[in-house]
């Protein structure tokens, strides 16, 4: 039994490969197949993958994990500024620099669990927030956001003559530079910067995966289960947690440290609650606790932010023009407040809907269905055979 | 000594804001025991009501003064709110001057019920299910009532102005018998003040004269001996919720002339409410103001050169902006309960 | 020789005096049933065990080491395991991985990160799991969800999880509470089958007699905080000062 779930991993990771790898292509025909999204896919799936060591495996409630993204991308922008533009050091020091903080606010947030622990992290992510934007404004730059200039240092790369800002390189491969193919009508777009965020995504699914299967990981579900049990049988649960802790800490820098990668600048907006809630809305609509879960829930958040964000008034009476005047205003008029600029009043409806009728998530959802439907198939005297439900005499 | 109590005044007004917010929290979650992160947002709308009610009581009729003209040369056009028509000039103007204080008779009913479908439509199906969803309904409920206020409003503070009576500062320390000029303080921030204890003490005296107010603290401390009484807690439950959403709606009215009412203000002071509920003590109403006020007094404390500079000199730049979460880190690991914490209050 | 040994603890809440002097030695290889009517002190005294109260005065030795004070964990490090009046297991994991992770957790409660080593490779660890599951008979069902198990395998499965740390001292807290009769048999043959292969002691707090004369070696005798009778069960069966306890103290 064992051997045939490894099995499954396998095919897991390789299909999971293969997706990413092909996302240019099987995302094109839904106008998600350029370079500036499907990079964010992949790095809100690595943010979401990482947090869902600590929600969903664990189960500690997080409300300050944006802390960790925005500290990830300030790290990786002064590597930028000081050292080189290749991204290796400044993604080594975003993560480095992530998970020491974590460690900091994981040690004094992980000494309640509960309510408090969510409280704190939420409580410590305004900190940071409210941090970067005044005190630590020769580090953040406060308002404006760090920025790179023509005059930074840049240690290794050499003089800058080209008196243009440099762009961020993989050992030489600039991240944006991008090779076009029309295919079918439609303009395939194969990007560096994609292509280095993806197979990060592709190492974090599989490290995620390898924690999933090891004892360690096993414990992590003992914590979220029972504590009380965990620590009748003499262990000290507190190492644990904070190991996860600092783990998600480490990812959700890793993410931070790629979104500035792609785009060499970090503001302190990306520390705030409304950003930690957006990691906390992905893991759950895609389903804690799963593993292929977070990656689907950040690739629906980003695809639909996209899309409504888009939406504006005249699309909308577009739309509706088919409709009588007075009704199809009526319409427009409600449907303006849930798109474009009114993106985050959708994802908060979305955010307690999820809650409300799918706690389980979209992959629990879809199993429902699937159930369901078998079930109607079969005639309705044949029980469902599921040995999870099964009664126990 | 007055720049002692110049400090200390000025934290009692923010000091009142946290205690009536935490108050709130602490009511909702021990009574309900849900943790509810929208309200900030009842705080906020509270404050959006005084918004609101100008507003209505600026609709105005526009009318044609023809012995005028405008810069352009056309006849004016004079805008004469409705309530200056009806009640004549006198009476209008005051109307609308002292709209913050008249907000609050029009907050009262609209944050009852705000409480009342909130906690019938969405808190009550949440008793049963874990604290992680009820927070994170909360939360995306929190959003939503943000972003519904921003489409409405604006992401720009409004200014609300405070009746002019209490615009001005006065000269605090000479009535205590101080030297002239050595405490200025505004009126308003007296006002809110009072107002604050008025409503903190209103709530304590609800709490232990009333017969419901009984069964309110007995089910704080032990929920289900209360049910098992037999005594209908599912009423009590959406009554509690509606004075808790009162109390931090009229914080929210009589704070907007202090800090003019943005959408996001409420998550702002949802999250120092949290730290100071967790520093008073989890589910202790006492706990709740004592920490609300001694947070609000030392985050003024904080704010004073001298021991801003004191902190500099030790590498602890812009201590006001964090000396609430110093204190609550401290407390969390001398205290871990809070300062008058209870054992079994969400132990978990 | 004696493993556990409470000697003179007092515990007071306000004026009520919940424990008195209370002295008690359970013998190693034994089960000692610990009894009492209703508000006697029994929780009292096992939460002075586990760490949960600190005794006023007196002292709890285990092995000669002390008690008192320790964390949880700690307590279970120096070979205590404890059952509980409902089941604490691992309800959302399967049988088999309830098992698995106290054969995991090292008995010095050291910390490893093995998050990259899989569980499948731990090969002792689970031989050990099977064994274990062999012992309670529960290999049939190990990988149903431990929340699926009915009240009576939940305890074996939690026998089975206390077991796998090979623990000196077991503390027992009401194993049959609300238990159907069947389940309640199946528990004592259950209990009695591990005294006989592996000789672990036994500290029972029970206050079905049932259980109590078909399992208990020794028993104490607890009635208003201290202990009034220790003595064999043959001996206790008739003995006034009990009768008095149970039926006097009623009226």
């Amino acid at each position: 039994m064992i051997d045939k779930l490894q099995n499954n991993d396998r095919m897991l990771m390789t299909l999971f490969t293969l997706m990413v790898l092909a996302g240019p292509i099987l995302l094109a025909p839904f106008g998600a197949g350029y370079p500036d999204l499907l990079q964010r896919f992949c790095i809100f799936g690595i943010f979401a993958i990482g947090f869902n060591i600590l929600f969903g495996l664990t189960g500690y409630l997080s409300f300050g994990h944006a802390a960790f993204l925005g500290v990830g991308s300030y790290s990786a922008v002064w590597m930028f500024k000081l050292l080189t533009m290749n991204v290796i050091p400044a993604l080594i020091l975003a993560v480095v620099i992530a998970g020491l903080f974590s460690l900091l606010i994981g040690f004094i947030s992980l000494r309640r669990s509960g309510i408090y622990f969510s409280i704190l992290t939420l409580a410590f992510a305004q900190m940071s927030f409210s941090l970067a934007y005044s005190v630590l404004t020769p580090i953040t730059n406060g308002e404006t956001g760090l920025q790179l200039t023509l005059n930074d240092p840049r240690i290794l790369d050499g003089a800058n003559t080209t008196g243009s800002l440099p762009s961020t390189n993989f050992f030489g491969l600039t991240m944006n530079s991008t090779a076009k193919f029309d295919f079918l009508g439609m303009v395939l777009q194969f990007n560096v910067g994609f292509y280095f965020c993806a197979v990060m995504l592709i190492l974090a699914f599989y490290l995620a995966m390898r924690i999933f299967r090891s004892p360690f990981g096993l414990m992590l579900k003992a914590i979220k289960t029972n504590q009380n049990r965990l620590n009748y049988t003499g262990v000290n649960t507190r190492p644990y947690t904070l190991a996860a802790f600092v783990i998600s800490g480490m990812y959700a820098g890793l993410a931070g440290g790629l979104m500035a990668c792609t785009d060499p600048l970090a503001g302190a907006e990306r520390m705030q609650w409304t950003a930690s809630g957006e990691v906390v809305l992905m893991t759950i609509l895609g389903g804690a606790g799963t593993l292929l879960g977070p990656v689907l829930g950040a690739g629906f958040i980003k695809y639909f932010e996209n899309i409504f964000s888009k939406i504006n008034d005249n699309v909308l009476h577009s739309w509706f023009s088919f409709l009588p005047d007075g009704l199809e205003d009526l319409i427009v008029w409600v449907l303006h407040f849930f798109v474009g600029k009114g993106w985050h009043l959708t994802l908060g409806l979305l955010f307690m809907m999820v809650v409300i009728f799918l706690p389980g998530g979209l992959l629990q959802g879809a199993s429902h269905i699937i159930d369901w439907i078998r079930g109607k198939k079969q005639s309705s005297s044949t029980q469902i055979s599921n040995p999870n439900s099964m009664p126990a005499e | 000594m007055d720049a002692i109590l110049l400090q200390i005044l000025n934290g009692l007004d923010k000091g009142s804001a946290y205690a009536l917010i935490a108050l709130g929290l602490t009511l909702i979650f021990g009574t309900l025991g849900v943790v509810n992160f929208a309200h900030g947002a009842l705080f906020m709308i509270g404050a959006f009501c005084v918004v609101t009610l100008q507003r209505i009581l600026n609709i105005s009729t526009v009318t044609i003064d023809p012995t005028k003209t405008d810069f352009l040369g056309n006849p004016l056009k004079v805008k004469t709110p409705y309530i200056i028509e009806w009640f004549g000039e006198g009476a209008g103007m005051a109307i609308i001057n002292w709209s913050v204080p008249l907000a609050i008779l029009f907050a009262i009913p609209i944050m009852l019920l705000v409480g009342y479908v909130m906690e019938r439509g969405l808190i009550k199906h949440f008793y049963k299910r874990p604290h992680a969803d009820q927070i994170l309904v909360t939360f995306g409920l929190a959003i939503v009532l943000q972003e519904i206020i921003k489409a409405f409003y604006g992401a720009n503070p409004i200014p609300t102005p405070a009746p002019e009576v209490f615009r001005g500062s006065f000269d605090f320390g000479v009535l205590i018998g101080m030297a002239e000029n050595a405490v200025i303080y505004p009126y308003w921030r007296l006002v809110y003040f009072a107002f604050s204890a008025l409503v903190i003490a209103g709530v304590f005296a609800f709490l232990q004269f009333t017969t419901f107010g009984m069964v309110v603290r007995a089910g704080m401390a032990d929920r289900e001996t209360v049910g098992l009484l037999g005594i209908n807690i599912d009423k009590r439950f959406t009554i509690m919720f509606g004075i808790a959403a009162c109390v931090a709606g009229l914080a929210g009215v009589m704070y907007s002339p202090i800090n003019s009412p943005n959408y996001h203000m409420g998550m702002d002071f949802l999250v120092l409410s949290f730290v100071v509920v967790v520093v008073g003590g989890m589910g202790s109403l006492p706990g709740a103001v004592l920490a609300g006020f001694t947070l609000g007094i030392l985050e003024s404390f904080a704010s004073m050169n001298q021991v801003k500079g004191f902190f500099e000199a030790i590498y602890l730049p812009s201590i006001d902006q964090i000396i609430i979460y110093l204190v609550a880190i401290v407390i969390l690991l001398v205290r871990p309960r809070g300062l008058m914490g209870r054992a079994g209050v969400m132990e978990d | 020789m004696s493993i556990l040994e409470v000697q003179n603890v007092n515990k007071s809440f306000g004026g009520l005096k919940a424990l008195q002097n209370v002295n008690l030695s359970v013998e190693e290889g034994t089960i000692h049933a610990i009894i009492g009517p209703n508000g006697a002190g029994k929780s009292t005294l096992l939460n002075c065990f586990i760490g949960k109260l600190i005794p006023d005065t007196g002292t709890v030795n285990f092995n000669g080491q002390s008690l008192l004070g320790m964390k949880a964990h700690e307590i279970n490090q120096t070979g205590v395991s404890r059952v509980f009046q409902t089941p604490e297991i691992f309800s959302d994991l399967t049988v088999y991985e309830n098992v698995m992770i106290p054969c995991f957790a090292k008995r010095d409660g050291s910390f490893s990160l093995n998050a990259l080593s899989r569980v499948k490779q731990e090969i002792d660890v689970h031989e050990k799991a099977e064994q274990m599951m062999e012992d309670v008979n529960m290999a049939d069902k190990k990988d149903m969800l431990a929340s699926s198990l009915s009240r009576g395998d939940k305890r074996r499965l939690e026998m089975a999880m206390c077991l796998a740390q090979d623990p000196q001292l077991l503390l027992l807290d009401e194993p049959t509470a609300g238990m159907a009769r069947a389940d309640t048999n199946n528990t004592i043959d259950l209990l009695a089958e591990i005294q006989n292969k592996r000789h672990i002691t036994m500290a029972v707090i029970e206050h079905d007699m049932h259980v109590v004369f078909s399992l208990a070696q020794k028993i104490s005798v607890l009635a208003q905080g201290t202990v009034i009778v220790e003595d064999l069960p043959e001996n206790i069966k008739g003995h006034p000062k009990v009768q008095e306890a149970y039926l006097g103290g009623a009226h």
